[in-house]
């Protein structure tokens, strides 16, 4: 690994931590986040210090659908909820070109929402223009995320990191959807990324467990540059989970990379009060590993699951079959399809 | 018999598809096709197959004394607002490929025969002439609450028009999904995968229905009328038979219904059968549009 850290997020932090429980969590909760549960988890973040908390859908701001999953609760109430609640934290929202639209993401501003994400998989970053467009206009701070960026080389990362900065997006991702990268392939992708960008804007990296290297990869994003990194306390996301907050914290700590948060009272909230809210931990199984490996979209997991069940087919026969058609985040019809033709060659 | 004359607005992938597929119609003469850029294909292809190719753009029209009875608008929604006036004006009706929804929606196997009179028909979007037939198929079975598609397309599919202004398809469709598929409430989500070698249009309708619904009467719908829709697109297919489940906590009672969409490759490659679906759509109305104002004499 060459090279440190080029440029600090800004004087007082080394790197900018989004925690993302409360959007990616959503789908290990099924989308069954309460107002409650938002209040408390954000409470807790807000304590700690964590500078931006993510609250939305967990496949953005109009996922609430047959093919993702219904929301227990309105995600716009849940929003206006996590607003309310932060006292230092910046609450963000996710929205996916195709699935979210421009009037959600001025429904989120309204909301009171600072942070907006925007999500393409990796080679289309060109739907996303006008959302960044109207981002910008709203005063929305703004981050691109590059979504299953393990399917690409870095040069096409960074091309497309070029068309959403060129269209307003302030901080581009380089987005790790399947936990399928591996240390020097983050570093190679965040630093091509930087290359391209850096100058306009900044970079990102989110991770996930399913190769268990969310702190490892994430280490090897910041000593490429990266300035904002995304988590997930107690790695309450999708498939193994993410990259998790408290661990990640203690880390940079030990490291003296500043992330303003506080690591003690981070392990204290993630015990306390982000443990109670989930409905058990999320596991590196089976399954989980063959996404990582086979670089399948980890919010694909419960899904596979039910579908799995439903059919009485194996969730690793769907898993690789995922895998096999190179499936991008939001395909979860898929699933279904694959299971009932698995069903079907199995009669 | 006297065929209804016609012009194709906009040379690109569209414009050229939908010229294949009209220069094989008994009852419209394709007349011109235009664009705005003397070096696109689409033109010269045009005048290899004896269509006056005018590179001036649509203002051409307008001053030619020569005007066709239709126009089909394969530009771009925010051109067809521009120009939708103007052909209504002159006295051309247009049949729109465009999202921009300037008059009403036209899905062939629903409602062919409904807007013949009408000056201006748009054909929803390629999204919409997949999905709407089943919702329409299963709405007119049992109450539909809640419609959903998930429309899935090959990155190489989706040209600049759709990549520009992804918000005007979904919104379309939604609404498109409510009007004409008959649902009370539509969701509309597409997908752009650039898998290699380019998968063939995929698209998912899922259906709000009641408890009790009569699931074999809701098959022999979706049946029929996928029969229906391959008398224009013959690559039109259900992947698998209906699947039905049941109402769990937090969920109503659902069916989904899934369908490929392999198109005829008059110009365009097979897998594109999104853009397939919606000249072949456009040519279906304008030949229903020609025989209403143009009846065939004996």
């Amino acid at each position: 690994m060459k090279g440190q850290r080029l440029m600090p997020y800004s004087e007082q932090l080394d790197i900018r931590i989004t925690d993302s429980s409360l959007r990616d969590g959503s789908h290990a909760k099924g989308h069954q986040f309460d107002e409650q549960m938002v209040r408390s988890v954000v409470a807790g973040l807000d304590s700690a210090g964590v500078p931006v908390v993510e609250v939305t859908h967990g496949d953005g701001l109009g996922g609430s659908s047959f093919n993702y999953g219904f929301s227990r609760e309105d995600e716009r109430t849940l929003i206006a909820a996590a607003v309310d609640e932060a006292k230092q934290a910046k609450i963000a929202a996710l929205m996916l070109p195709g699935l979210g639209t421009k009037d959600d993401v001025t429904a989120a501003a309204d909301l009171g929402v600072s942070v907006i994400r925007i999500a393409t998989h990796c080679t289309e970053a060109d739907i996303s223009i006008q959302h960044f467009g109207l981002a910008r206009d709203l005063n929305l701070e703004t981050v691109g995320f590059l979504m299953m960026a393990h399917s690409q080389a870095p040069d096409v990362l960074a091309a497309q990191a070029r068309i959403m900065v060129d269209a307003g997006c302030q901080c581009v991702y380089v987005v790790d959807s399947a936990g399928a990268m591996i240390l020097d392939q983050v570093a190679d992708r965040v630093g091509a990324v930087l290359g391209e960008v850096g100058n306009d804007a900044q970079v990102g990296f989110h991770g996930h467990e399913n190769l268990a290297l969310g702190v490892a990869n994430s280490i090897y994003a910041i000593r490429a540059g990266a300035t904002q990194i995304d988590a997930c306390t107690r790695r309450f996301g999708a498939g193994a989970g993410n990259t998790p907050t408290e661990a990640l914290a203690a880390v940079c700590d030990k490291l003296g990379i500043r992330t303003g948060i506080d690591v003690l009272r981070m392990f204290d909230v993630a015990e306390e009060i982000v443990r109670p809210v989930m409905d058990g931990e999320c596991a590196l199984d089976r399954l989980a590993l063959i996404m990582g490996y086979a670089g399948v979209y980890s919010s694909f997991l419960r899904h596979a699951y039910r579908a799995a069940e439903r059919y009485g087919v194996s969730g690793a026969d769907i898993l690789l079959e995922c895998g096999e058609r190179r499936l991008v985040g939001g395909q979860e019809d898929e699933i279904i399809d694959i299971a009932v033709g698995l069903a079907n060659a199995s009669r | 018999m006297t065929k209804t004359s016609a012009a194709i607005v906009g040379s690109g992938n569209i414009g050229t598809d939908l010229m294949f597929k009209l220069l094989r119609s008994d009852v419209i003469d394709l007349r011109y096709m235009i664009g705005i850029d003397p070096a696109s294909e689409g033109l010269a292809v045009a005048r290899q197959h004896g269509i006056e190719a005018i590179a001036e753009g649509v203002d051409w029209l307008f001053t030619n004394p020569d005007r066709p009875d239709l126009v089909f608008e394969a530009t771009s929604a925010y051109a067809h607002v521009r120009n939708a006036p103007r052909y209504r004006e002159a006295g051309i009706r247009a049949i729109d490929l465009t999202p921009a929804a300037r008059g009403p929606y036209v899905i062939p196997v629903v409602n062919l025969t409904e807007h013949l009179d009408e000056m201006n028909v748009n054909m929803v979007t390629c999204g919409g002439q997949a999905t709407i037939p089943i919702v329409h198929a299963v709405s007119r079975t049992v109450p539909v609450p809640y419609a959903e598609i998930v429309a899935t397309v090959a990155s190489r599919s989706a040209g600049p028009g759709t990549r520009s202004n992804i918000d005007e398809f979904t919104r379309t469709t939604a609404s498109a999904v409510e009007v004409l598929g008959g649902a009370v409430r539509g969701k509309a989500i597409i997908i752009l995968n650039p898998a290699e070698p380019p998968l063939i249009m995929r698209d998912t309708i899922f259906c709000q229905i009641p408890d009790d619904a009569d699931q074999d009467a809701i098959e022999a719908s979706v049946d029929d009328v996928v029969r229906g829709v391959q008398v224009y697109v013959p690559g039109y297919r259900l992947r698998q038979r209906p699947q039905f489940d049941p109402a769990t906590p937090g969920r109503p009672a659902r069916v989904a219904i899934f369908i490929e969409v392999e198109g005829a490759g008059d110009y365009l490659p097979p897998y594109s059968g999104n853009l397939d679906i919606m000249t072949a759509a456009a040519t279906r109305v304008g030949e229903g549009i020609a025989r209403h104002i143009t009846p065939v004499t004996t």
